[in-house]
């Protein structure tokens, strides 16, 4: 039975007298190399080639050709010889292919004599290789056995047979090519070319297929016909010669290429030259294509439709619209490019996968750099404890080479960080503008053409984070709605000396107000509720944009008794809407509560906060989320220092944000420390304005 | 491929691999008896460990499943096998163009999470796979291999400015990768 090898893959060989067999579409060299146990091949005199083919229990072809048949009898082969490597390897002419890439896999299979195919190997994926290792027969455990190793070599035959250790191997190669360049004349053609056989099929292909599109089927199907038979109609013609080809497996992905082409090209509407743009129609962009990649290359493993802007353009004949050929290197990055179902989902994951990319190349780099670090530290104490290198200059130098081995690993490292973020600044420059209002910074274009919507987003950004490496990149902090945390502004000063904590304050209590607009902004009319509570006014300037706009459907709650109030009817409300989830009965809840999600904004926390205040609130932070009342506290910590540890539970449910730049929050995948930065409006813009006033018209409107 | 044969993964054309694939398949334990989820289901987990320098700096494991610097990442435990036929049942991917600059070896080790040796396993194998194009660069075969319940796999590491792949085949003992260190230092 026939065994099909992969690379790599071995078969055991029960017979001694076998043949092997090559065939290609170009005439080839064949040739084999005979190692000893240590897998070297000692001379020259070990290697059969076209210029001495033969060698004990060996013979090969004395010419290049296009079919091999190399005799083998494994019991003759001297007793030092442990591998026997078959090769081959493309003659250097000037007509002849420079390289495997560009004709179909050649094939090496191991026959009996009665060429009963034992096993047999189909060199796939070789490129730039000019001669490469096809199979190797090598002695296990006084068995021989045969291996598929496929292993090529773009150095040709000079480079594989210094790899194999044959001295002179220069020398050899010479000989080799002259020795074929003489038997040339005589070889044996291969069987057709490759050109001419892609271009008849591809051409009986798009003539088949375009037969029935107007003119398209081209002039002259009929010289395609006589492949198949005269007696079959064009599209019969085309189906007839096609199948035959892959039975002999000589035009595999040619067919495929053919066929698929004329769809797309009809799709795109224009690349055809049935336009006039083509010298001949049966030379459309398809055909030319096929011809010029050829049916024996590597496999192309694309989907043929899914990238339809992919494929290069037919030369000379580029079609209208037809995007530039994509260069070579990474694509150039797209806004967008991730899954989901709507164009906010993949937006939200796509940031996420920058964030996520970030997060990791930063760990490699500073993984990198420790190791570098730790490593020249170890080297130092080497020197140090040599005492050899104490005196004189060898320590210097020693020292001065583990600094330098330190230098080049962070170089190194600097370069891989600098190349993945040029490629996230490339995609953030992209995916920012095409940010929707939920996600985009306040001074991105978007909101000046904001319109309320009518669906709640999936996402609202916070903020900014970023890295100390990574300037000048940010990725936007985008987080889940509805919000699953409540969450706190920390208004007490960031490194504990209290200078400045008026300002503080009051820029706590503006990125609360941004937030809380944002929020308004991105939900549909009626959906979203702010309730703010200002014991002493003191946030009164902060809160000008909601309350001038009236976006507040009451006013801040001011006092002891405002909050009270305030707190207690929203305790209230999560009581009954929990009691009515709870009881599967939500249509039961009294006509006039408002089932909206609401955001309450508690400012200079716990001012004005009785012992029965704090309950409510905690009571809030806990049950509220899952009903749809959000907590925004604007608090300094030390304000609540009174409560002693009984509010430390309080302050870890809720998620940190700060007013200034700070690196207190942890990615999920490595935990670098990020520096959050908020999202602020630029200082004299009137987007919170305006873009309230909308969302205030839009609700006076809908009542 | 045999132990010790080293494959470049470097193409002749200056092109090397971007991502390599290891790839663990086994037959599911066979269910018999009536109560057929009492059968003792096989485990197998493959391991990858960073080494830079000889000192293990990461590990991607059935618990840690992506690497920091998010080169090298684990499909997820399978817990039971597949129908042995060939298809992965468990696959580390190495994005090699993401290997941070000083982890210049890659190892690859299979464990027997549930303790059975490599001889009570049906069509265990292991291979390699050019994740860019799905071409199998090697493969191994795990079952009849004795009394281990590990086994040190493979060995990707740096040569030039390329990666090699080193097939190794040690065996070993252990549940987890954790138990196999001592094994895998001599081979780096």
């Amino acid at each position: 039975m026939a065994a099909e090898l992969v690379r790599g893959q071995n078969h055991p060989l029960s017979r001694a007298r076998i043949e092997i067999r090559i065939s290609a579409d170009v005439p080839v060299v064949a040739g084999a190399t005979l190692a000893d146990d240590s897998g070297r091949v000692p001379g020259a005199d070990r290697v059969a080639h076209p210029g001495a083919p033969t060698l004990p229990g060996l013979e090969v072809s004395r010419q290049a050709a296009a079919e091999h048949r190399l005799a083998v009898d494994l019991d003759a082969m001297p007793e030092t010889v442990h591998r026997l490597s078959v090769l081959i390897a493309l003659p250097a002419t000037a007509d002849g292919p420079p390289r495997f890439g560009a004709v179909r896999a050649p094939r090496a299979a191991v026959t009996g004599l009665d060429g009963a195919e034992i096993a047999g190997y189909t060199l796939t994926g070789l490129d730039a290789e000019s001669a490469v290792i096809a199979l190797e027969l090598y002695r296990r455990q006084g068995a021989w056995k045969v291996r598929a190793v496929g292993q090529g070599y773009a150095g040709g035959l000079t480079a594989l047979f210094t790899d194999q250790g044959v001295p002179q191997a220069a020398e050899l190669a010479r000989g080799i090519e002259e020795a074929v360049a003489q038997g040339l004349a005589r070889s044996v053609p291969a069987r057709t070319t490759d050109t001419d056989r892609t271009r008849r099929t591809a051409a009986s292909v798009a003539g088949s297929d375009l037969s029935g599109a107007a003119s398209a089927a081209g002039p002259e199907p009929a010289g395609t016909a006589p492949a198949a038979g005269p007696s079959y109609d064009p599209r019969a013609a085309g189906v007839g010669s096609v199948r035959p080809a892959p039975a002999d497996g000589s035009v595999r992905p040619a067919p495929a290429d053919g066929s698929v082409r004329p769809t797309p090209a009809d799709e795109l509407g224009g690349t055809q030259p049935a336009s006039g743009a083509g010298p001949s129609v049966s030379d459309g962009p398809g055909i030319a294509e096929a011809a010029t990649s050829p049916a024996g290359g590597p496999v192309d493993y694309t989907h043929p439709k899914r990238r339809q802007a992919s494929p290069p353009p037919a030369p000379g004949a580029p079609g209208p619209g037809a995007p530039a050929p994509v260069a070579d290197g990474p694509a150039p990055p797209v806004a967008g490019d991730a899954v989901g179902w709507s164009m906010d989902e993949r937006l939200y994951n796509q940031v996420w996968g920058m964030f996520e990319d970030l997060a990791r190349s930063t760990a490699a780099y500073r993984s990198a750099v420790d190791f570098a670090e730790s490593r020249l530290e170890k080297e130092l104490d080497q020197v140090l404890s040599d005492p050899r290198s104490r005196l004189g200059s060898a320590g210097d130098a020693a020292r001065e080479a583990a600094r330098a081995r330190q230098a080049e690993l962070v170089d190194q490292a600097r370069a891989v960080l600098d190349r993945d973020l040029a490629q996230l600044i490339a995609e953030s420059e992209v995916v920012e503008p095409a940010l929707p209002p939920a996600y985009a910074g306040w001074d991105n274009p978007v909101w000046h053409g904001y319109r309320v919507p009518t669906e709640s987003p999936m996402a609202v950004r916070l903020g900014d984070l970023r890295l100390p490496e990574s300037t000048p990149l940010r990725i936007p902090m985008l987080i889940r709605l509805p919000l699953e945390r409540g969450l706190w502004i920390d208004s007490g000063s960031l490194d504990g000396t209290g200078s400045d904590t008026g300002e503080l304050r009051h820029l706590a209590m503006r990125t609360a107000v941004a937030l809380a607009a944002r929020l308004l902004a991105v939900h549909p009319v009626g959906e979203f509720g702010v309730e703010v509570v200002d014991p002493a006014g003191a946030g009164a300037s902060a809160l000008t944009p909601l309350t001038g706009t009236g976006a507040l459907a009451e006013p801040p709650a001011t006092g002891a008794a405002g909050v009270a109030a305030v707190l207690g009817r929203l305790t209230e409300r999560v009581d009954l809407v929990q009691m009515a989830l709870r009881g599967g009965a939500p249509d039961a809840l009294p006509p006039g509560l408002d089932t909206s999600r609401r955001l309450l904004i508690v400012n200079d926390f716990p001012h004005g906060f009785d012992d029965r205040a704090v309950t409510q609130l905690r009571y809030l932070a806990d049950e509220g989320p899952d009903v749809g009342v959000h907590l925004l506290l604007v608090a300094d910590r030390e304000d609540a220092a009174a409560y002693g540890p009984l509010l430390d539970p309080l302050w870890r449910s809720l998620m940190r944000l700060t007013p200034a730049p700070d690196d207190h929050l942890a990615d999920p995948w490595v935990g670098h420390a990020w520096t959050y930065e908020p999202c602020l409006v630029p200082d004299g813009s009137q987007v919170l304005q305006q873009v309230l006033t909308q969302v205030v018209t839009a609700r006076t409107k809908r009542m | 491929m045999t132990k010790g044969q080293a494959i470049s993964l470097e193409k002749q054309d200056g092109g090397s691999l971007s991502a390599v694939r290891m790839g663990l398949g086994w037959k599911a334990a066979p269910r018999r008896g009536l109560f057929g989820s009492r059968t003792r289901e096989i485990d197998l987990d493959a391991s990858a460990v960073l080494f830079a320098d000889k000192q293990p700096v990461d590990v991607v494991f059935f618990r840690h499943l992506v690497s920091d610097d998010g080169s090298v990442r684990h499909t997820g435990d399978n817990l039971v096998g597949g129908a042995g036929q060939g298809g992965d049942d468990e696959a580390i991917v190495v994005d090699l163009a993401r290997v941070p600059v000083h982890i210049d070896q890659i190892i690859f080790t299979v464990n027997s999470f549930t303790g059975q040796t490599f001889q009570e396993v049906q069509n265990a194998f292991c291979r390699l796979v050019d994740e860019t194009n799905g071409q199998e660069l090697a493969r191994y075969t795990l079952d009849g291999g004795g009394e281990y319940t590990a086994q040190i796999m493979a060995k990707v590491h740096r040569s030039g400015s390329g990666w090699t792949m080193t097939a190794l085949g040690v065996p070993a003992r252990g549940r987890t990768f954790q138990d196999l260190v001592p094994t895998i230092l001599p081979v780096l």
